[in-house]
């Protein structure tokens, strides 16, 4: 197999809460704790969780929006966690990101030709002619019509923002696209069009996309391998299709059963119901993140943090047979 | 956007007509009559009679009013009780000192105040961040009579660096160098409480402006720090502040009225001062009128600056 493209290695993000007056560190949310895991090129990598699981914060921490409070994010054999910000505007040509709002992504006070020739202009590629005659290309590719060119982003609908955002991180024709949710804002009769999208302008430019989302459908469509992440930890990381046919984290069959299913007639069979909330980030339970609300739940989940082993943090993966 | 300004300038006549209402009732609540003032201590009071049938001031208060409108829509503002010269010709040859002082007031107050407000915003909570918060709150609360006298006792009297008040040096044909030294003490006053309000105004919407995706956006794109700030946020952050400036132009109006009689400086403000004093209704109703129009004219200024810088903003 060839190398990965990117390494994330035991990556934390923590937010200190402050309070009082003088602004004392109290604790720290642990967006995201401990998450490793690698991208090869070429693929589609799926997170997936539910909100506020660390997904969006590790997806920006691969692009260095948000600094990493420990482990490093190693692309193309450099650790970008500790680069520069000089080194890092240079990098920003390979990596890109698509976010998720393509209402407030956008400067409601620059036209779209200007939105897409700047960082051509800004990174010295190309001067401002050549520059906006990509953008027209390119904007083309993403099955606008160049008269968007002088448009303003509010002339334009969700989804047409959204491509406009895609184009975007195309300008610089980089390697890797982080894909922040980048259809869960818009209907879904849109989504399928801009996945489209996505995975033909895979195939035309040869890109790597880091993939988030909530939603199991969007991931199923895009992504070659998953990742499932639960309040800040991997939970399970498989290929499509395995995590799909044979789950192995109870976390990630219940994430499964909860996904609605279109065939009516299988609409009645035995759910599996979660019990209580998502643990709140700043108080993460001892041991297994995910044990106040396994079904499994055995002495050793709650004293003892499973490591991710064999592609699933579980002490008792589910198998085959089931259990 | 001509029909929205049509309608706009239609509003305006019976807004101004209230103003109109609601000033001259005002003034003539003042006790007295302006006739005693510029008659004799000795006059009789035949003569007070005499000198208040001229002025028509012997008539009921409403008929006063409706000749005073009748009059204003003849585009004639009445005369001076005082020295009989027309209203329009005194408020005429004022108000040229006045646009000068208070137009120059207002550029000098933005060109500080917006480069200032991006400062602190960038350094956010930081020292620079809280000086530049106290100084604007200092500024703020300092009135424009301490300030002023306190700027002639310093620069003027004591360090004699610029004239104590005056436009031009009398005699001395007031060259362009003169009038700017004039110029300096009084623009100094008036621009602080301005400029001190505007750099809150500045400060805060660029923080915002700051937090917003878009930013996210442009860093992502890899571009630097001034092209993010000046391009990306200073756009967005501006639109509010755009809205600021028509309250600013009625602040501006209230501070002229107090910078121009500590300086005496030749404009509205001093002859409004003069007015008062000597009860002269015709002149003080032409320049209530004045700073109404201006005061409406720089909301609808505003409106339109609103449509200008902010593409999303479209009238009909």
């Amino acid at each position: 197999m060839t190398d990965p493209l990117l390494q994330v290695r035991n990556l934390k993000r923590y937010y200190p809460i402050r309070k009082g007056v003088i602004a004392r560190t109290v604790g720290h949310v642990r967006a995201v704790d401990d998450v490793s895991f690698d991208v090869y090129p070429g693929e589609t990598l799926g997170i997936v969780g539910e909100s506020g699981c660390g997904k969006s914060t590790t997806g920006r921490a691969v692009v260095r929006l948000e600094a990493p409070t420990a482990g490093s994010v190693v692309y193309d054999g450099t650790d970008i966690a500790g680069l520069s910000t000089a080194k890092m505007r240079r990098l920003r040509t390979e990596l890109q990101m698509v976010f998720q709002d393509p209402y407030s992504s956008l400067n409601p006070q620059i036209r779209i030709g200007e939105l897409l020739a700047e960082p051509l202009i800004a990174h010295k590629r190309l001067d401002r002619t050549a520059a906006h005659a990509k953008a027209a290309e390119m904007l083309e590719t993403v099955g606008l019509p160049k008269l968007y060119l002088n448009r303003y982003p509010h002339e334009l609908s969700g989804g047409q923002r959204q491509r406009v955002g895609i184009a975007r991180a195309l300008m610089l024709e980089p390697k890797l696209i982080v894909c922040d949710e980048p259809v869960s804002a818009l209907d879904v009769s849109i989504q399928a069009q801009v996945l489209n999208l996505l995975k033909d302008l895979q195939g035309e430019f040869g890109l790597t996309y880091v993939f988030i989302s909530h939603g199991l459908g969007a991931i199923k469509y895009i992504s070659d391998r998953i990742v499932v992440m639960y309040l800040g930890k991997v939970m399970e990381t498989a290929t499509t299709a395995e995590i799909f046919a044979q789950p192995k984290h109870p976390y990630t069959e219940i994430l499964l059963d909860a996904y609605p299913e279109p065939d009516p007639r299988l609409r009645d069979r035995q759910r599996i119901i979660v019990e209580g909330d998502v643990p709140s980030p700043a108080n993460p339970p001892k041991g297994c993140v995910f044990h106040t609300r396994c079904p499994y739940t055995k002495d050793i989940c709650r004293t003892e943090s499973p490591p991710l082993a064999d592609g699933v943090a579980c002490h008792f993966p589910l198998e085959a047979a089931g259990r | 956007m001509i029909a929205y300004l049509i309608r706009r300038l239609l509003i305006g006549i019976p807004v101004l007509l209230g103003v109109t209402v609601i000033n001259f009732f005002i003034i003539n609540l003042a006790p007295g009559s302006p006739a005693d003032l510029f008659l004799s201590p000795t006059a009789t009071p035949e003569d007070v009679a005499r000198t208040e049938a001229e002025l028509g001031l012997n008539k009921p208060i409403f008929v006063q009013y409706v000749n005073w409108l009748t009059q204003l829509l003849h585009g004639n503002l009445g005369v001076s009780f005082q020295n009989r010269e027309p209203v329009t010709q005194l408020i005429g040859d004022r108000i040229g000192p006045t646009l000068l002082l208070m137009g120059t007031s207002l550029v000098v107050a933005y060109l500080v105040a917006i480069p200032i407000g991006i400062i602190a915003a960038r350094r956010r909570n930081t020292v620079v961040d809280y000086g530049v918060v106290g100084a604007s709150f200092l500024g703020i609360s300092v009135p424009h009579f301490f300030l002023g006298l306190a700027m002639i006792y310093v620069f003027a009297l004591t360090l004699g660096w610029f004239p104590t008040g005056g436009m031009l040096t009398l005699g001395r044909g007031g060259g362009f160098a003169d009038r700017l030294s004039h110029l300096v003490l009084p623009v100094v006053v008036l621009a602080t409480a301005i400029a001190a309000n505007m750099v809150r105004y500045v400060r805060s919407s660029m923080i915002d402006a700051f937090g917003q995706d878009y930013i996210r956006t442009a860093k992502a794109k890899g571009l630097g720090t001034s092209v993010i700030t000046n391009k990306h946020a200073l756009r967005n952050a501006l639109i509010p502040v755009v809205t600021v400036i028509g309250v600013d132009l009625s602040a501006l109006i209230g501070g002229a009225i107090v910078t121009e009689q500590i300086f005496q400086w030749p404009g509205i403000g001093l002859l409004t001062i003069q007015s008062i004093g000597a009860r002269d209704y015709a002149v003080l109703m032409g320049i209530n009128l004045i700073a109404a129009v201006a005061v409406f004219a720089a909301n609808l200024l505003t409106d339109i600056a609103y449509a200008v810088v902010d593409p999303r903003v479209a009238y009909a």
